[in-house]
């Protein structure tokens, strides 16, 4: 077995200087009756043209998003990822090294963790990240129990712009740890008032900008309602490109930032692995969850990076901790800090513009398509429009046709009368003739 | 060789001082700044072409907040990130004996395999019908857990271990709603000898934490768990084999106790790797168990992640599990991901499916060892830590005596006190032998643990040569030679760190020093 | 005149007229390693003995800190946010962690004088 270097020479030799007969000696504290005595009843094992064969008849399966014109959005994008990035996370230093707990022979990993951490901070222009999260949803939760923990208050107060994966991730939450959750109805047109809602319980109230339905959220006004109450403005976000054009969560007064990172560096992979992206002001920093890595020396005074203020963590805290996290997205984290490496502000900025130009390009296209309507004011490279009949229908038979045109919203908001509503994004993947096609076939299918 | 004439070069003063050099860099062995002293704002190693004119929708919200990213050219960065890598260690580098990490090889057909576009490709909101390879992997995956570890059903939503414990905890607590004891059931038993993430997810699920002392022979006695349960308790959480190394020898009579008291047996799946085809989680009456892919199934562990946490679950606790979960229905795979549809469901506990990369990865693996492999595993694993122990046990000390482990052996610090060391001494030492230490200091029951696992896939050379490199380590301690364990490491990338000094004045990111 | 007390969890009390200045031991500092932070009450706060009064970290492990009898917080060493250190440094001294004004002069009688706590300092090393 090819990755098994032991032969049965070996083992005769090595279970001779242990001192027994045979291994099951060393398995005697099995109780007997429950040994398995022969292997189980699985396939045996299989050489890799084998499993290749399988693999491949699974993936043939499935429709990939680079074989057919592809606008499905709705919380993990689908962007142009250079061909270093995922060279450089293979090499075997990055790709089969633990968790950094020995620095001194760490300093790749821990040096590319303050690098990102740097970056996360500049792009969402808050004072302190962490070495991220599993993800955007469980980082919103994480965000939501600091807040709690930071103002000792019980309530949190969610924006029906908020992914409802995010919200649905937050309820289960609540639920288990006692915290009041008020959870407005779908914000689908971005009408909905928050202010009003906050009282002297209220920990914090929690938006989306781009919001779920595509919208832009100016928070500054509500971060001041916030603070005036002693609430905290959590800001989360799912689309990280959006920072190279609209105005950061930092700016706009939140006081923690929680989103999802996958935009940048990393595959659609089926939904995971993703990328918690955390941030906060410093005054909150012995709250942050998750790993933190700082700068310091060595004994020789080189500069060095370590993780640090680990006393808030389970493996030091444990039922004290903020939070039980342990393994996080390390591999995710490279791959976003060199993916971000290799734009730099002028290539983010660029391609953020061309996000925005190819949605505002698809948006009038489709607008002119009799019976649709585009709901969004503003929007970055996503937004909802509107149609007659249903959504998830229609997404079915433009398949069938060979486009994937987006996310029926009724498939993450079921039961609420919004099934004529489809969540449609466009970011620099598609070309000119991609969104021609789109218009084209939803005209021919809507018409039939 | 006639050497060609020319005018004769003067001896040079010596550039640098003994033992430095003008670069910092020692050989291949190379120093590397950060990105914000390499690149430049201005650039960007990306070619992109800009949009024609348009008119934009951002409603005033044009980010007019200074961006101040580094950009670097493809040389650049590859440079970087190359030279970065070069200062880590990593299991395709040599042994990593972490004990409770499971430190195995990562298989690189599970990389090509999750880089096939059909399955790296797609997005998990696509229509479901446009995923059905994917729907059928997650099924066979989750199928396989099923078998091997005897139990009824599998919930693959978990983003990491720790997450599985929390995931588990919600099903249990979720079941204890619907008997109606939620109220009465809030407390947890954990071992003294659990893992951190244990007691931190029960915290974390608003139960207290009651804890379940050690036994002096290292596994958990059932009267001290007798002792702990009571109609207040809604389950135990033990670790088997447990994070000293041995075999929960009681464990059936202790679920047996668990089960008689109205209560739920959780199971840290952290050490599977030792009882893989061996025996049944099931068997042995737990109730719920995660199962980490990153250590168990050889994902790889990146630096720190990502990992996935799935956890098996008993008939009982089945209808319990979060959503999304798989149902078949007639001959195509259908995702449950509303709460409308799945009413004793507790809950969705993440966006999205699960970490189908990972899931990608652990099936190869699976495959490709197949149920005769995995059982071949875990005894090459046990086999490969007594062998260890075998050659080490003369020389250091055991917490538990002379008895033979699991997958993993620990010893403690007891041997190396007379000398005025610490386990870190130790470990920090072995770094300078070309290895990574073991875990030191954990599991916390020992005073200075020292928790060696060497895995599977450590060759009998690869480990007479770990044996012997410690034993003249140990030798050498023996012989008083202090200094030299409390320099090291001296050869590695950099010597110890001023930990005190990055806690005390915390730099979390880069400062411009031009302001 | 002072007397110091001393608490099997490693906290000491000085007691002058009706103050108690709180802060650990010399033992427990050498146990800590490095302390790195404190978390200190606000002046104020009423603890009760036995209750958790301040937390004290360090690189590798945090505590908590407890009232060894109950009382108001008078003050707090506003020193120890810039100079953790001074815990290890003199920790009967410039190390300490706060006052109280003491409620019930008999809670002293529950806990140890220096001799008893040097006596059971030989039992646990």
């Amino acid at each position: 077995m090819r990755y098994l270097p032991l032969n049965d020479e070996d083992r005769a030799l090595m279970l001779a200087r242990i001192g027994v007969k045979d291994i099951a000696e060393l398995f005697a504290d099995i109780p007997p009756d429950k040994r398995l005595e022969q292997a189980l009843d699985l396939p045996c094992h299989k050489g890799e043209m084998e499993v290749e064969r399988q693999f491949s008849a699974l993936a043939a399966q499935n429709i990939a998003a680079g074989s057919v014109p592809f606008f499905i959005g709705a919380g993990a994008y689908r962007h142009h990822i250079p061909a270093s990035v995922d060279h450089l996370i293979q090499r075997s230093e990055f790709l089969t090294s633990y968790t950094p707990y020995q620095p001194e022979i760490s300093q790749g990993t821990l040096q590319a963790l303050f690098e990102f951490q740097s970056e996360v901070a500049e792009l969402t222009a808050m004072e302190i990240a962490n070495a991220s999260l599993y993800d955007g949803s469980t980082a919103t939760v994480e965000a939501a129990a600091m807040a709690r923990r930071i103002t000792g208050r019980r309530k949190a107060i969610v924006s029906g712009g908020l992914h409802p994966h995010y919200a649905e991730t937050l309820q289960t939450y609540a639920a288990m740890a006692g915290v009041d959750l008020l959870r407005l109805a779908p914000d689908v047109v971005a009408t909905e008032s928050l202010a009003e809602r906050i009282d002297q319980e209220t920990a914090c109230v929690i938006v989306q900008s781009p919001d779920f339905f595509g919208h832009l959220r100016d928070h500054s006004k509500l971060a001041e309602s916030c603070r005036a109450k002693g609430a905290l403005l959590v800001a989360v976000f799912t689309e990280a490109v959006a920072f190279g054009l609209i105005e950061p969560p930092g700016t706009l007064g939140a006081d923690i930032v929680a989103g999802e990172g996958q935009s940048i560096g990393n595959r659609l992979n089926f939904g995971g692995p993703y990328l918690g992206l955390f941030a906060a002001r410093a005054q909150y920093l012995r709250q942050m969850p998750g790993r933190i890595c700082g700068e310091t020396l060595d004994r020789d005074g080189r500069r060095s990076f370590t993780l640090t203020l680990s006393t808030r963590e389970q493996h030091i805290r444990r039922e004290k901790a903020t939070s039980n996290i342990c393994t996080n997205s390390g591999l995710a984290s490279l791959a976003f800090t060199i993916h971000l490496s290799l734009l730099g502000s002028a290539g983010l900025r660029r391609l953020a513009r061309i996000n925005h130009a190819n949605a505002v390009d698809l948006a009038e296209r489709l607008a002119a398509v009799p019976g649709v309507t585009i709901l969004n004011k503003t929007f970055f490279n996503e937004f909802t429009l509107r149609i007659k009949g249903d959504a998830s229908e229609l997404v079915e038979r433009m398949a069938e046709a060979g486009i994937l045109a987006g996310v029926p919203v009724s498939r993450l908001l079921p039961g609420q009368g919004l099934e004529e509503f489809l969540l449609v994004a466009s970011t620099e993947v598609n070309t000119d003739a991609d969104r021609a096609a789109y218009a084209k076939t939803l005209q021919g299918v809507i018409s039939c | 060789m006639l050497m060609p004439h020319g005018p004769s070069l003067e001896p040079a003063e010596p550039l640098v001082a003994e033992g430095k050099t003008f670069t910092g860099n020692r050989g291949l062995e190379c120093e590397e700044g950060l990105i914000f002293e390499i690149g430049r704002i201005e650039n960007t190693g990306v070619d992109l072409e800009e949009p024609p004119p348009f008119s934009e929708r951002l409603g005033g919200l044009e980010r007019k907040t200074p961006l101040r990213l580094p950009g670097l050219s493809e040389p650049e960065a590859v440079r970087h990130f190359v030279r970065l890598s070069r200062q880590n260690y990593a299991i395709d580098l040599g042994i990593y004996p972490l004990g409770s990490c499971t430190m195995k090889h990562n298989p690189r057909l599970n990389e090509a395999m999750a880089r096939l576009p059909g399955l790296a490709e797609i997005h998990p909101l696509q229509p479901q019908s446009s995923v059905q390879g994917a729907l059928e992997l997650i099924a066979g995956l989750a199928r396989w857990l099923a078998i091997l570890t005897g139990m009824e059903a599998v919930a693959m939503a978990p983003r990491a271990g720790a997450h599985g414990e929390i995931c588990g905890l919600m099903v249990i607590k979720a079941a204890m709603a619907a008997r109606g004891e939620a109220q009465g059931r809030r407390i947890v038993l954990v071992p003294e000898s659990a893992h951190g993430t244990n007691p931190a997810s029960a915290a974390g699920v608003d139960f207290e934490v009651r804890s379940v002392p050690a036994r002096a022979d290292g596994i958990l006695d059932p009267v001290a768990v007798k002792e702990g349960l009571g109609p207040d308790v809604a389950a135990l959480m033990l670790t088997n084999p447990n994070t000293c190394g041995l075999f929960e020898k009681q464990i059936v009579e202790i679920a047996d106790l668990v089960h008689a008291a109205g209560a739920y047996f959780y199971c840290d799946g952290a050490n599977f790797n030792a009882i893989l085809g061996k025996v049944r989680p099931g068997d042995l009456g737990v109730d719920a168990m995660h199962i980490n892919l990153h250590k168990t199934f050889s994902t790889p562990h990146g630096g720190g992640g990502p990992g996935a946490g799935p956890v098996v679950l008993s008939g009982r606790l089945a209808p319990f599990a979060p959503v999304p979960f798989l149902r078949r229905e007639k001959d195509q795979w259908r995702l449950v991901e509303n709460l409308g549809e799945a009413p004793n469901s507790f809950g969705r506990i993440a966006a999205f499916h699960g970490q189908f990369g990972l899931f990608v990865r652990a099936y190869a693996y699976m495959l490709s060892h197949g149920g005769d492999g995995l059982r071949r595993a875990a005894e090459d694993a046990v086999l490969n830590a007594n062998y260890v122990r075998a050659g080490l046990k003369d020389l250091m000390s055991e917490p538990f005596g002379d008895r033979s482990c699991m997958h993993e052996v620990l010893f403690d610090e007891t041997w190396l006190k007379p000398f005025g060391l610490s386990a870190l001494d130790f470990a920090k030492a072995m770094i300078d032998e070309g290895f990574h230490p073991m875990t030191v200091y954990f599991p916390l029951v020992v005073h200075g643990a020292m928790l060696i696992e060497p895995t599977e896939t450590e060759s009998k050379a690869s480990l007479d040569l770990f044996i012997a490199a410690l034993r003249d380590l140990a030798l050498a301690v023996r012989r008083g030679e202090t200094k030299r364990f409390e320099a090291a490491p001296k050869w590695a990338p950099r010597r110890r760190l001023d930990e005190t000094r990055a806690a005390r004045n915390p730099v979390l990111k880069w400062v411009n020093p031009a302001g | 005149m002072s007397a110091t007390y001393y608490t099997k969890t490693h906290e000491y009390l000085r007691f002058d007229g009706d103050t108690g200045t709180i802060g650990i031991t010399d033992f427990a500092q050498a146990q800590l390693g490095d302390v790195v932070f404190v978390e200190l009450p606000p002046v104020g706060k009423t603890l009760t003995h036995g209750t958790e009064a301040a937390t004290v970290e360090s690189v590798k492990a945090a505590a908590e800190v407890n009232a060894p009898v109950s009382g108001e917080v008078t003050a707090v060493n506003l020193d120890l946010a810039q100079s953790p250190g001074l815990v290890n440094e003199d920790p009967l001294g410039r190390g300490w962690f706060l006052r109280l004004k003491i409620f019930d002069r008999a809670e002293l009688d529950a806990l140890l004088d220096e001799e008893a706590y040097r006596e059971f300092l030989k039992t646990i090393s």
